[in-house]
């Protein structure tokens, strides 16, 4: 079967963080944190991302674009939200323009806090989001599976060539 | 007339990790106006001067952006104390300069890297990015902080440069300056570099002047406007001399920033020698009350910060004016009559910050 693990396509979006934890993010691509060990590449677009980094919280004018890319990403996927505010708003939190967290729109499986959210943490998290993955892909292979013989059935059953 | 179309541009884009949304206006592959809408990122901060007391607000100020986050926590300081005529012992205003210097080295080092991603130069943008995290290290090392780090209070700052850290700062001075003199030639001379930076989005100095432009951006057009002169924090006692360029397009840009990155260490050298002995922070009683009006110079321009008290523990209001939004308007004019493909280098080129221009 086909193995996607240690290879994770990140997406990265800027909810509304102060911009310390984007520049964390981007840090953990250099040479001396080097994210692409583990095969982690940042990509631009959403159709081609497994795992997507939300950093800050959520407010009005994007929680529509966040919750499009996050339609727009081919299952499985993991969605990990880096810093304090994209976990629960943070510092922003009575800000009267943010609604909360990352989680307010889109299911958040991995929290990883901070102000700003050192590298070697969110490093960590993406491992952690590799593993999730890799169990959501077996399971969404098996039900594929399943589901392929249910439709070769159904298939057969319209065309009357059951054997 | 030739045929006009629409290309939406952002908010979620691959050049810059920050929302921002264009509709370019372009006539085959020419841009003929740029419309921006901003907002993806504002959270109101400003209004968490009524929520939050004048101390507790030194934080929030910081995180106003985080790159230049010591600028925006100083300045704010700096706006606080003139109201409460605060004496800021001058130890804690050489310590404040050097921090100040030191973030905005990392600001353009950041900026030079995302610069040579933007045309295309992967291995570029990660000599840059190694060379930034050795600044990093020493932030880390005085401060406890990596990109945000609190030290600044009203009065004066929290931490103290020792000896062996002014040592390490130092050292780090020496080995960053000799690895800049290795870059600088690959951005100031080569071929291919230049192609794509000489005499694109040229913003002369009368349009940098009518629309408000700062910081390295209008110095790059030769408008000789730099906030440090006016002789905050230390500077008064520090000897520099604006950098400035009279190009106005990319090429300038870039070269106004590597002057810059020397200059500061240059500032950094002088303030580690002047270092004078005494207290970290003057006491501060009792409540603000009046108004103040402070410009500072980030590594991006001039920021304004205006602050309003009436004697309680919480401010009326606080302003920030930051340097990004003035460039705003310079940027779409240097999009004018650019090439689709130079948008991503041209958005770059003003070292957009889309949450310190949203706050």
């Amino acid at each position: 079967m086909f193995q996607i693990k240690r290879s994770p396509w990140v997406l990265h979006y800027d909810g509304s963080s102060c911009n310390g934890c984007d520049i964390e993010v981007l840090a953990c691509l250099t040479p001396v944190y080097d994210a692409e060990r583990f095969g982690i590449i940042n990509t631009g677009d959403p159709m081609q991302a497994d795992i997507l980094l939300i950093t800050g919280g959520i407010n009005s004018q994007n929680a529509d674009v966040v919750k499009q890319l996050y339609d727009q990403m081919p299952r499985p996927k993991v969605v990990v939200a880096v810093g304090v505010c994209a976990c629960t708003g943070g510092i922003f939190k009575d800000c009267y323009n943010i609604l909360g967290g990352a989680d307010k729109v889109i299911p958040v499986d991995i929290y990883v806090p901070g102000c700003a959210a050192r590298p070697q943490a969110i490093i960590d998290g993406i491992v952690q989001a590799v593993d999730l993955f890799q169990r959501r892909l077996e399971k969404h292979n098996d039900y594929m599976k399943e589901h392929a013989h249910d439709k070769n059935d159904a298939k057969n059953k319209k065309t009357g060539t059951e054997d | 007339m030739k045929k006009r179309s629409i290309v939406p541009y952002g908010p979620q884009h691959p050049v810059l990790p920050e929302p921002i949304h264009l509709d370019l206006v372009i006539e085959d592959e020419k841009i003929v106006e740029a419309i921006p809408s901003i907002g993806f990122i504002h959270r109101g901060l400003e209004s968490l001067a009524m929520k939050r007391d004048f101390n507790q607000m030194v934080y929030v100020a910081e995180r106003v952006c985080g790159i230049c986050s010591f600028g925006h926590g100083f300045g704010y300081c700096e706006a606080v104390e003139d109201i409460m005529k605060v004496e800021v012992p001058d130890r804690a205003k050489f310590l404040r300069t050097i921090w100040f210097e030191l973030s905005r080295m990392h600001s353009h080092f950041l900026w030079l890297g995302l610069l040579a991603d933007g045309f295309g130069f992967e291995n570029l943008f990660y000599q840059c990015w190694r060379i930034r995290e050795k600044i990093l290290d020493v932030l880390e090392l005085t401060t406890g902080g990596r990109v945000i780090f609190s030290v600044n209070k009203i009065g004066g700052v929290m931490k103290d440069i020792t000896p062996e850290m002014a040592v390490a700062i130092s050292e780090m001075l020496t080995s960053v300056k000799k690895e800049l003199k290795q870059i600088v030639p690959i951005f100031m001379e080569d071929y291919s570099v230049r192609s794509r930076l000489e005499g694109v989005g040229v913003l002369t100095k009368e349009q940098a002047h009518t629309l408000g432009c700062a910081g390295p951006f209008a110095r790059a057009s030769g408008i000789g406007a730099d906030m440090r002169t006016l002789g905050y924090g230390a500077y008064k006692e520090l000897d520099f001399e604006i950098i400035t360029s009279d190009k106005g397009d990319c090429y300038a840009r870039c070269d106004v920033r590597i002057r810059e990155i020397f200059q500061s260490i240059d500032l950094i050298r002088q303030a580690l020698d002047k270092l004078p002995e005494g207290e970290l922070a003057a006491a501060v009683k009792g409540n603000p009350n009046g108004e103040s009006f402070i410009r500072i110079e980030q590594p991006r321009g001039e920021a304004v910060y205006y602050v309003k008290a009436n004697g309680s523990p919480h401010l009326d209001r606080m302003r920030v004016r930051t340097p990004t939004f003035a460039n705003l308007a310079g940027l779409c004019e240097t999009l004018k009559g650019a090439d689709y493909a130079d948008v991503g280098l041209l958005i770059l080129t003003i070292d957009p910050c889309i949450s310190c221009t949203e706050r």
